[in-house]
């Protein structure tokens, strides 16, 4: 029997060669259309530099639409399932859900009380 | 279709994570509830009155834990005494660490007033002269306890990276939230982040091999499977198993912080709020360790030689690696949290080698071990928070000439082992105890560590691995070295403002230290002189008009965390029988 410790390399192998064939192909294969927004270092719709003068704040509006989009996001993800066999969980998925969506307010809650939601 | 059943849940057996949990929820609301003014106190006796419940759950499931490990909701959460025995000691350090959080040397917090400002900005400035508090503080630490408490108490691999996620990502953020050298902290957060995920990664590819392998994520199945019980079509693929296994237990190498996984230790130690160092150092240690001990304790029964002697191979290599790399590299450090650091990277390879038996000996001793370790550690942090640059700026005085009057700033902490020189003289009693924590993890005898140290050691002679053991008292023995060095520089060296008698710029690394947290509340100034070389900014100033000054402010909170970690060293090391029976009872390996 070969040695067990060849199918690992094997594995390793195939990994390095579809990580290091993937950036290869792009750089050889794909189109180069360069521009000014393509070269900056993010594409998330904020300016990376220069910030505001003196630092000053961060527009952070970015991120805390971001995140709570990620709460309701959440809820629903779990809603769904839940509403799929709702009458099969019953009491104790209608008793699971309100204990859920309890704690997926809290962090609503404190986005709202904390200005998250003041657009100025 | 077949009928649902609820599952009946143990809510005793889950009551000591559950508390700190819930504690966490109710703090964020509290958070957008409470008035700014009042949030301090609410949170803080919010987080005390949690972990004391927790402390006081664990002390009630004690008894019936020994009879039968209890399993809720098909072994999602496991508690085991030797799980149990961990959550005592990450709630216990917990305790102490937030009364570090909370104290306030100086009539200031440790953390920015907001973190997310800045660093240098007018907005950050405006923010500190309101007098704002992140309070975020204390549920951040109620979170990462709770995870730290679920982490060495689950059979289920999938439960034990969500473990692993609860107790990092605040972690990740309360490392961004020193108020003093923000730059420094931003980056200790980032580099944290950045490899704390990379490990993550880790441990979940090796939970995914692991899964493929044994067609389950229970510990108990995977065991099975090793043994050649399992019915998954890859049972029998041993070296799938075993590349799984690694990948997890490198993951979880990663939290303890042992060699080579340590890189990231000693600028995240030094980078972090000083309260929350002490905190991580003590609990995430003891949390990772009661995982990795969980994780290899129940997969070794089920191994068959070879893959068993594979793991021991990596657990020597890497034990020995750690204690080399901690204690050498240690030995060479010039700042007090990076000696700490490197002292705990030690610490990490002295609990491997209780462990590589895989027997009840090395995990009673793993669990003293981790106790002795945290109470030393979080005293240690406890007193670095309030050993402090004083800034001497004299006002100009037409008529006397310069010099008659002076303006004090309190700056950040002292952190250059060269500032240190005579705080003995200053603060005996804080010194003391400081000497008395370095001892401990020197291991000298009649404190904790010895005791420790010793468990630890005959463990390893037991299970047959004496050259660790010998590793371990070399190193122990060169670790030595550079704990009494902290100790005579406090006691015998004098200060070196008393050097230089008025006020000219003192010889030595005390100048150069002290500008790394030149002006005003420290990150913000030396940021806005430019940041690249703030170590001119005060050696450049004409050498009379300022002085920095190491000075010892009075501890709140601290001072008690300094007591109680003191006498429970003594205790520990003086009287250790009642605590080494509490941990023998609570290795034991309860089906």
């Amino acid at each position: 029997m070969t040695n067990p410790y060849v199918p690992v390399l094997v594995l390793m192998a195939v990994a390095a060669v579809l990580a290091l064939g993937g950036v290869a192909a792009s750089a050889v294969i794909g189109p180069k259309r360069y521009n000014r927004a393509k070269l900056e270092a993010y594409e998330c719709g904020i300016q990376p530099t220069p910030q505001a003068t003196g630092g000053g704040r961060l527009p952070v509006k970015y991120y805390l639409v971001a995140m709570t989009f990620i709460v309701f996001d959440i809820e629903v993800v779990f809603l769904y399932p839940w509403a799929v066999s709702f009458a099969w969980l019953a009491g104790f998925g209608l008793v699971a859900m309100l204990v859920f969506l309890a704690l997926i307010t809290v962090p609503f809650v404190y986005e709202w009380r904390r200005g998250g939601f003041d657009w100025v | 279709m077949i009928d649902f059943v609820a599952p009946t849940i143990d809510w005793a057996a889950v009551s000591p994570v559950l508390v700190v949990l819930a504690a966490g929820v109710l703090g964020v609301l509290l958070e957008a509830l409470v008035p700014a003014r009042a949030r301090r106190s609410v949170q803080l006796v919010l987080t005390l009155g949690a972990l004391a419940g927790a402390l006081v759950a664990v002390a009630l499931l004690w008894g019936r834990v020994q009879e039968a490990a209890l399993s809720v909701v098909g072994g999602s959460y496991l508690l085991t005494p030797f799980g149990l025995g961990v959550q005592a000691v990450v709630v216990v350090c917990a305790l102490l660490g937030v009364l570090v959080v909370a104290d306030r040397p100086g009539g200031q917090d440790a953390f920015a007033p907001t973190a997310a400002a800045v660093p240098g900005s007018t907005y950050e400035e405006q923010a500190r002269r309101a007098g704002l508090e992140q309070t975020e503080v204390y549920p951040l630490v109620l979170f990462a306890t709770g995870g730290m408490m679920l982490f060495p108490a689950t059979d289920d691999l999938v439960m034990l990276f969500i473990a692993l996620e609860v107790l990092s990502l605040p972690l990740y953020v309360l490392c961004a939230t020193a108020r003093r050298r923000r730059l420094l902290s931003q980056e200790a957060a980032a580099k944290y982040f950045l490899l704390g995920s990379f490990a993550s990664a880790l441990l979940i590819f090796g939970v995914a091999l692991l899964y493929g392998f044994a067609g389950s994520v229970r510990l108990g199945a995977i065991a099975e499977a090793l043994a050649g019980q399992g019915a998954s079509p890859l049972a029998g693929m041993d070296v799938l198993a075993l590349a799984g296994v690694l990948l997890v237990v490198a993951g979880l190498l990663f939290k303890v912080g042992a060699a080579p996984f340590h890189a990231w230790t000693p600028d995240v130690y030094t980078g972090a709020p000083t309260p929350v160092t002490g905190f991580m150092a003590a609990c995430t240690k003891a949390a990772a360790v009661g995982a990795l001990v969980r994780f290899l304790f129940t997969l070794a029964e089920g191994m068959d030689a070879g893959t068993r002697h594979g793991v021991e191979v990596v657990l020597w290599t890497v034990a020995l690696l750690t204690m080399v790399v901690g204690t050498v590299v240690g030995v060479v450090q010039t700042d007090i949290k990076r000696v700490l650091a490197y002292s705990s990277i030690a610490h990490a390879g002295f609990v491997l080698v209780a462990l590589v038996g895989f027997s009840e000996t090395g995990a009673a001793a793993v669990l003293f071990y981790l106790l002795a370790y945290g109470l030393a550690t979080v005293g240690a942090f406890a007193v670095v928070t309030v050993v402090r640059e004083r800034l001497t700026t004299p006002v100009p005085d037409a008529e006397h000439g310069a010099a008659s009057a002076a303006s004090d700033t309190l700056l950040g902490e002292a952190t250059h082992l060269a500032q240190w020189a005579g705080v003995g003289r200053k603060a005996p009693w804080l010194t003391a105890a400081f000497a008395l924590f370095l001892l401990s993890m020197a291991g000298i005898p009649l404190t904790a560590g010895f005791i420790a140290k010793f468990g630890a050691f005959s463990a390893a002679v037991d299970a047959g691995a004496w050259p660790l053991a010998v590793a371990g008292v070399v190193a122990s023995a060169v670790a030595v070295f550079f704990y009494v060095r902290v100790i005579v520089l406090m006691v015998l060296t004098p200060p070196a403002d008393e050097l230089v008698p008025d006020g000219g710029a003192p010889d030595g690394g005390a100048p150069e230290a002290a500008g790394t947290d030149a002006g005003p509340d420290a990150g913000a100034a030396a940021h806005a002189v430019g940041g690249g070389a703030p170590t001119g900014t005060l050696t450049a100033a004409p050498a009379a008009t300022r002085t920095v000054v190491t000075v010892v402010t009075t501890p709140g909170p601290a001072a008690l965390v300094v007591a109680l970690c003191a006498a429970g060293v003594l205790l520990l090391g003086l009287l250790p029988a009642s605590v080494l029976d509490l941990a023998g009872q609570a290795a034991k390996f309860v089906p």
